[in-house]
């Protein structure tokens, strides 16, 4: 077990450090001069020679990716003498734009993606799964063709038009003040305010997922229905309640979890169109910024090694999970 | 005094868009506490459909059943055909049990195999979860698994298809059952497994003084094991017998046919084995006259082409001996000697 987990561990490491080099890589062939962009129309060569040093920019591109590398264990220090400045360990880099370390802008905008994650998640697993387990309890009745119609609205309505929507309905219905929006409230000082400000984002995002996790839990329920054990259950005298419970659900559901997982751990790297929908500055809307208006590498860089370890982490607990609930797979 | 088990004119149907879907059709038969009884016939001929009805496990929104089954109880008896659902579902696994062909897919996968066996066990007693496990390890013990108290955390695929099938054995007779209803019990196991679960079975039903009803397509156990047998054909009856009438003496067209498939050491020519012309019918467009007629080698011997128009009936050929067929016992016999049907 330990020894599987180290292998885990080692293999997430080296993609990491691989990603981290294409990323380098895409960043380098870009025509673009973040140099340039950082100091206006308006400017100097001087200046931005200047910048271009003080971005870390003026060593090839390989030096770039090293010092970014040693920067995550050692920390690391940008400019000359009374400019100079430090981002300690774990840095990954500076975010001129935000004009502060990258670690510090993707703490800040941890929370909103967290929250809009966690809430999405347990909206659309609690409605997913019930509507399909009732959809396939009632197989052919209007309630199950009622439980299609919501999988296939839900399933081809982009995310943007179900935002806009929701946003409009909710506008109207003045629950959305435009000003105090994007401003982080916890939910442990103002609940309300902070289901007000996220019930929401929470609706947009998890509407999709319900759709899928509908279809996907009526198909297994109904599937898992028609195996042999089902009826050897019904044979011994298991009434029909405990045989959904027990018997089919456990089997029909395990799948689900990867499916779970892994949805949720990509969420956790940002959730782009319902975060800039409702300009919730999550991991999602910062890392749109740096890429569109900003050309911000070290940022860029960091949400995106940040997703990806998101997504690494949920796959091994997804193995594990699935190891635990089903005694035929065995990690070795 | 009445038999055990009662079933009387039991019909199963299926609706299906392309019509009615006769699997079973007006079967009647009777099993005696410690007697086994084997139904035999092709795929299709509604073996395992009319047994599933004994057990209840029809879906009644799919499935139209008439006839009666009575289980003759110490407290009177029961219809299960009649008996509302809830009645029934306490019945099965307590006073009839049921296993089936394939015992990894029966088993269920998550689940540790004593887990199973304590489930069954719990439903129909009281008792505490120790109490239930201990009942378990005893009833692996019985069915033959080695160190039955370990194995009894194991889950199904850690055992192997022999060892599934008796713990599914297990799992069936932890309530000490009246019936026990074996649908082709070997027919997903290796051949030198088969007789060890065979005897297994003829073993328990000693011990428990269980009626068994065997269904399988293998003439061979049904030789070895059963007291009576019924031949079914595209959903109906067509002989019923004591084992040794039926083998010996077959008075159905089907029957010889079904007897002269075995491969036989003794008589072994180097030809190809013999066969029954033709496939099953239809059971929505059944044909008209006797089911077997388009397949009877017999047919040509009846006069009057009343095979192709009159159903027979189910009439008794000998005492104890019932075949549906127009032609009597003597008449098949002659014109078998005559090489009808060779």
């Amino acid at each position: 077990m330990l020894n599987y987990l180290g292998r885990r561990l080692a293999y997430a490491i080296f993609l990491l450090f691989l990603l981290s080099i294409v990323v380098y890589l895409i960043f380098g062939l870009l025509p673009i001069d973040p140099a340039r962009i950082s100091c206006g129309v308006h400017c100097s060569p001087a200046t931005v020679l200047g910048n271009r040093h003080r971005l870390g920019l003026d060593v090839p591109l390989y030096e770039q990716w090293w010092r970014f590398i040693c920067g995550i264990f050692a920390g690391r220090t940008y400019g000359d003498g009374a400019a100079q400045f430090t981002c300690p360990a774990p840095s990954l880099g500076y975010s001129f734009p935000h004009n502060s370390c990258v670690t510090t802008v993707i703490a800040n905008a941890f929370p909103f993606t967290l929250s809009l994650a966690i809430g999405a998640f347990i909206l659309w697993m609690t409605f997913g799964i019930s509507f399909g387990i009732i959809a396939a309890r009632f197989r052919g009745t209007w309630i199950d063709k009622t439980a299609t119609a919501f999988v296939l609205i839900g399933s081809s309505l982009p995310t943007f038009i179900v935002g806009l929507l929701v946003y409009i309905a909710a506008f109207l219905m003045h629950w959305i003040d435009p000003i105090s929006q994007g401003l982080w409230v916890s939910p442990f000082s103002d609940p309300f305010g902070f289901f007000k400000n996220f019930i929401f984002p929470w609706i947009t995002l998890a509407l999709s997922f319900a759709a899928i996790y509908t279809r996907l839990t009526r198909g297994n329920v109904i599937e898992t229905s028609s195996e042999d054990f089902i009826r050897t259950a019904r044979a011994k005298g298991v009434s029909n309640r405990k045989i959904l419970v027990k018997h089919n659900l456990r089997t029909a559901l395990a799948p689900l979890i990867t499916n779970a997982g892994l949805d949720f751990g990509g969420l956790l790297g940002g959730a782009i169109i319902t975060e800039t929908i409702f300009q919730l500055p999550g991991l999602g809307l910062i890392s749109l910024k740096a890429v569109l208006h900003d050309y911000d590498l070290p940022l860029i860089m960091g949400t995106t090694l940040v997703a990806a370890t998101f997504i690494i982490i949920f796959n091994l607990i997804v193995d594990l999970a699935y190891a635990y609930l089903d005694p035929r797979v065995r990690i070795q | 005094m009445s038999a055990f088990l009662e079933v009387k004119n039991l019909s199963v149907s299926f609706p299906t868009e392309d019509g009615l879907v006769h699997a079973t059709n007006d079967v009647s038969f009777a099993v005696e506490l410690g007697q086994t009884l084997a139904i035999v016939g092709e795929s299709g001929s509604g073996k395992s459909v009319s047994n599933l009805a004994l057990m209840g496990l029809h879906n009644p929104k799919s499935t139209k059943i008439s006839g009666q089954a009575i289980f003759n109880l110490d407290g009177g008896p029961i219809d299960v055909l009649a008996a509302p659902e809830e009645t029934v579902r306490k019945m099965r696994g307590k006073t009839m049990s049921m296993i089936f062909q394939d015992p990894m897919s029966s088993l269920h996968p998550l689940y540790s195999i004593g887990n199973q066996i304590s489930e069954a066990w719990l439903l129909h007693n009281e008792g505490g979860k120790k109490e239930a496990k201990a009942r378990a390890i005893e009833m692996l013990d019985l069915v033959g698994i080695p160190s039955a108290s370990k194995r009894v955390d194991d889950f199904p695929h850690q055992f192997s298809g022999g060892m599934r099938q008796r713990a599914m054995i297990a799992m069936a007779l932890v309530n000490n059952p009246k019936l026990l209803i074996a649908d082709e019990p070997t027919t997903a196991l290796d051949v030198t497994v088969q007789a060890q679960i065979m005897e297994l079975i003829k073993n328990m039903q000693k011990e428990f003084n269980m009626a068994v009803i065997l269904i399988t397509h293998d003439l061979g156990i049904v030789a070895e094991v059963a007291d009576d047998i019924n031949v079914m054909y595209a959903g109906r009856l067509v002989e019923a017998g004591q084992v040794y009438d039926v083998f010996y003496n077959s008075d159905h067209p089907y029957t010889r046919g079904l007897l002269a498939s075995i491969p036989r050491v003794d008589s072994f020519h180097g030809g190809r084995l013999s066969t029954i012309p033709g496939q099953p019918p239809s059971l929505i467009n059944l044909p008209s006259g006797c089911s077997f007629n388009p397949r009877c080698a017999f047919a040509n011997q009846v006069a009057g082409n009343r095979c192709q128009t009159e159903m027979p009936e189910l009439t008794a050929k000998a005492p104890k001996h019932l075949a549906r067929c127009h032609l009597s016992a003597a008449e098949i016999a002659s014109a078998s000697k005559n090489g009808v049907g060779a």
